[in-house]
């Protein structure tokens, strides 16, 4: 161990610090609630201000109660944060997951839970709680919890910043909450996937600002001559979701209020905002969890990562290809057809980076492949790894013109979408946060390895539902869109298209259903797991870190 | 350290590059070949599609972008899409409008293409309100059955779709049905009784009592309109009140609102969205759904 010791006395620099930005947050808070423009805008702020006293008020009791020698002892991992990681994943993930479910069925059957005088339940207002739910609650805390986890690990040192890592884990579920609070009450800027208004955008730089310098400042200070792979994809994905995030949500507030208007305008507008949303499937979606990818599958499977050099040329051939691909999302509009060339061409270039993480992922089980059967969480992983490669093919096949005259608008961009979030992004956040339960509470094994295999094939049943009905309808729908009569008009008006999806859409409801039943199964293993518990199983072959099979 | 020498793995024979992070290592495995294959190809293929086709903007010397040497363009093929469209359309159209629509409808190919043309249409601009068939729904009138307000031959048709129900319009259809209860015209109880009355014309159940005691409010504020016997004008817009059929509903409560407040449904002008002749296949195809006069 180096000599690594920090001035250690009650008031450290980073409580004070954190503290004084709460500070500040408070005071703003106050000053804007009471000239709020608009009823929504003034719940935010009196949330801001309640959130700041509750840091402070807990900063206060932490620093009287705590040890100052162990408070940020750098002998020991950091783990406190991760368990808070992995249980705000779970809530999220469950809540986000429910809302997809509701959104299913209210898309089969249109009246339910709509309530003319009573907006908080439609459809509109429901859609990106559930998106933001899911990729932003329910994906942003298993990257900040195994983000953290992992840079300590492979960098061989406590996470950085002192108490700054708390600011980033509490700071963005304040984000979080203000952002779907305000979906319910009707405050969104009508960006997909970037609909928070003007004041959420601005908490969130902040605390994104303080996890960037949190995970710097522990790579800084690594013990480890290199840096490993998963952190230089963590990196990319903290360092582009930044610069997405300031230029897509440029805008002016009309009043103190809750409502502002974009910089940007017209087709510059959207470019922009699918700049923005493809880059954040690329960089949040994508290289986020390759980072998981490539430190939970070699460590559970405890094999080395297959190919050094490929996880170079992909990292690099991936981000530099990624960032062009976004004007696939708008063939055949007013964008210019050159700038639809380039967005499709680079998108057909980007199926090998993007096939490169999975050939690594999948070629490090090479010489462990009796995992697959032995260890139902390397399985989930492995399938995971699987669906990553089938949604990284069906892209670059959807972002040709040609194809994407069908599928665009069709149900079969939401079944794309869904075989990267459920199979590739899900699976592999279920596999990590088996992991890392297991690892944090330090327990032999899981709870239950039955119910991971429950878990696991519920989950996979539900996804196949779910693409495979949305294909079909998706393809049914664009089918039916271009049919001409004899005449040249047009067979089908759109309602007749509409009506007849609803066996699909039924279909797609329970493959939602199942999914969001397996991750209910992996709640209640998780928690059994942290509490220490142990199910009488006969496969129980699973030891916490097995050591190293002999080659086949 | 963990730096180490590279050591050659056990069960690939492949060196590993010596580098090692919490356990896990890294092989020294070459690109597949395949990989770099399909990468490359991928790249090359881009790059024969730049050439054919607009690419890159803002080169030097180039005004615009590189227009690619095959001279595609999105939008001159929409131009000529649709012209060509309209052009296969134009024969038919002319026949359409030259002619009267009762006679144009007597020559069975035109007939065809009227109702292909109207049922197109009346999918993506009617069928909201009115159904994806014509059923109609409360407060859209059903276009299904021989019931008309405002009469249901081909021409009636055509000018409720030129001109809309109260749609604000020179020549619009529009009528005054008196708000009675919510103006003050007559007391709550009059419309109690007037209610019953209305019901009764359509030989629904009704109470006789308040019957009785309506009919000289009905031949009073109502007949003029709606007529002695409650069958309506179409001329007027009113409708007939013994055929059992109702635009708001045909319940008590739903009958008494409709004296009480008074309806006043709008349809737009269609000729500011829609062509003549697409506006004379609407009427065709809507005449042949089951009613027309």
């Amino acid at each position: 161990m180096g000599a690594n010791e920090q001035v250690r006395s009650s008031g450290d620099p980073s409580s004070w610090a954190v503290a004084i930005t709460l500070a500040v947050m408070a005071a703003i808070g106050l000053v804007a609630a009471a000239n709020a423009h608009d009823l929504a805008f003034a719940t935010h702020m009196w949330m801001v201000v309640a959130a700041a006293v509750v840091g402070l008020q807990a900063i206060l009791v932490w620093t009287t109660n705590s040890d100052p020698e162990k408070r940020f002892d750098p002998t020991y991992y950091d783990d406190g944060i991760i368990k808070a990681g992995i249980a705000a994943s779970v809530f999220w993930g469950l809540a986000g997951f429910l809302v997809g479910l509701v959104l299913a069925l209210q898309l089969t059957w249109p009246n339910l839970f709509y309530f003319p005088d009573w907006g908080f339940t439609n459809f509109g207002r429901l859609r990106p709680l559930h998106t933001s739910a899911v990729i932003f609650a329910f994906g942003g805390n298993v990257l900040i919890a195994t983000s953290f986890y992992v840079v300590q690990r492979t960098c061989r040192t406590r996470l950085a910043g002192g108490l700054w890592p708390w600011f980033v884990f509490w700071g963005y579920q304040l984000f979080i909450v203000i952002a779907a609070t305000g979906y319910l009450m009707g405050v969104t800027q009508s960006k997909e996937y970037a609909e928070p208004e003007w004041y959420a955008d601005i908490w969130l730089t902040v605390v994104w600002v303080a996890y960037l310098l949190v995970f710097l400042a522990t790579i800084w200070k690594r013990r480890e001559p290199h840096i490993y792979v998963a952190n230089w994809f963590y990196l990319a994905f903290i360092v582009t979701v930044a610069m997405l995030h300031l230029v897509n949500n440029l805008s002016l507030p009309a009043a103190v209020g809750s409502k502002s208007y974009s910089v940007m305008a017209g087709v510059q507008s959207a470019l922009t905002q699918w700049w923005y949303a493809h880059n954040a499937v690329g960089f949040f979606l994508t290289a986020g969890f390759l980072a998981i990818m490539y430190y939970f599958i070699p460590k559970r499977v405890d094999r080395p990562v297959w190919s050094y050099r490929l996880s170079i040329v992909h990292f690099w051939s991936l981000i530099f290809i990624y960032i062009w691909a976004g004007p696939h999302h708008l063939h055949y509009t007013a964008l210019p057809q050159w700038a639809q060339t380039l967005g499709m061409t680079f998108s057909i270039m980007l199926w090998m980076p993007s096939w490169g993480g999975m050939i690594n992922g999948l070629m490090t089980l090479s010489g462990a492949w009796d995992r697959l059967r032995t260890d139902p969480v390397v399985r989930m992983m492995v399938v995971s790894v699987a669906f990553y490669g089938m949604s990284t093919f069906e892209g670059p096949v959807l972002s040709i013109r040609a194809v994407n005259a069908l599928s665009h608008y069709t149900d079969w961009g939401i079944g794309h979408v869904h075989s990267g979030a459920l199979g590739w992004v899900g699976l592999i956040s279920f596999g990590a946060l088996y992991c890392l339960t297991q690892w944090v509470w330090k327990r032999e094994r899981l709870y239950s390895n039955a119910l991971v295999e429950w878990h696991f094939w519920i989950a996979s049943i539900g996804i196949v539902l779910y693409i495979a009905s949305m294909w079909v309808s998706g393809i049914m729908e664009g089918l039916m869109w271009r049919t001409y009569n004899e005449f040249g008009f047009l067979e089908y008006s759109f309602i007749e298209t509409v009506s007849a999806k609803y066996i699909s859409y039924i279909i797609r409801a329970l493959g939602g259903g199942l999914f969001f039943v397996g991750s209910l199964i992996m709640t209640y293993n998780l928690i059994r797991t942290a509490r220490g518990d142990v199910r009488e199983e006969e496969d129980a072959v699973q030891a916490a870190r097995p050591n190293l099979q002999p080659a086949e | 350290m963990t730096d180490r020498s590279p050591e050659v793995d056990d069960h690939s024979g492949t060196e590993t590059t010596g580098h090692e992070w919490d356990g896990i290592k890294e092989l020294n495995t070459p690109l597949p070949r395949w990989w770099r294959f399909i990468f490359w190809g991928t790249v090359i293929w881009s790059v024969v599609y730049w050439i054919l086709m607009p690419a890159w903007p803002g080169l030097p010397g180039m005004s615009g972008y590189t227009p690619g040497v095959r001279g595609h363009s999105d939008r001159a093929n929409v131009a000529a899409d649709l012209s060509a469209a309209q052009a296969s359309r134009a024969e038919f159209s002319q026949v359409l409008l030259a002619r009267s629509a009762t006679d144009a409808v007597r020559d069975p190919q035109l007939l065809q293409f009227a109702l292909a043309f109207g049922e197109s249409i009346f999918g993506d601009n009617c069928a909201t309100c009115h159904g994806a068939g014509g059923g109609g729904a409360i407060g859209y009138p059903s276009l299904r059955d021989d019931v008309w307000l405002w009469g249901g031959t081909m021409d009636a048709i055509e000018y409720t779709l030129i001109h809309g129900i109260r749609s604000g319009a020179p020549n619009e259809r529009a009528n005054q049905m008196p708000a009675y209860g919510r103006d003050g015209f007559l007391k709550p109880s009059e419309i109690d009784d007037l209610a019953h009355y209305v019901r009764s014309l359509s030989g629904l159940e009704a109470d006789r009592q308040a019957v009785a005691r309506a009919a000289p409010i009905y031949q009073r504020e109502c007949v003029d309109c709606h007529g002695a016997e409650g069958r309506g004008d179409q001329t007027r817009g009113a409708p007939n009140l013994t055929d059992a059929e109702w635009l708001y509903g045909g319940d008590y409560a739903q009958v008494r609102t409709s004296i009480y407040e008074a309806r006043a449904g709008v349809m737009p002008n269609w000729d500011k969205r829609l062509d003549p002749a697409a506006i004379r296949a609407v009427s065709i195809y809507v005449h042949s759904l089951g009613g027309g006069e």
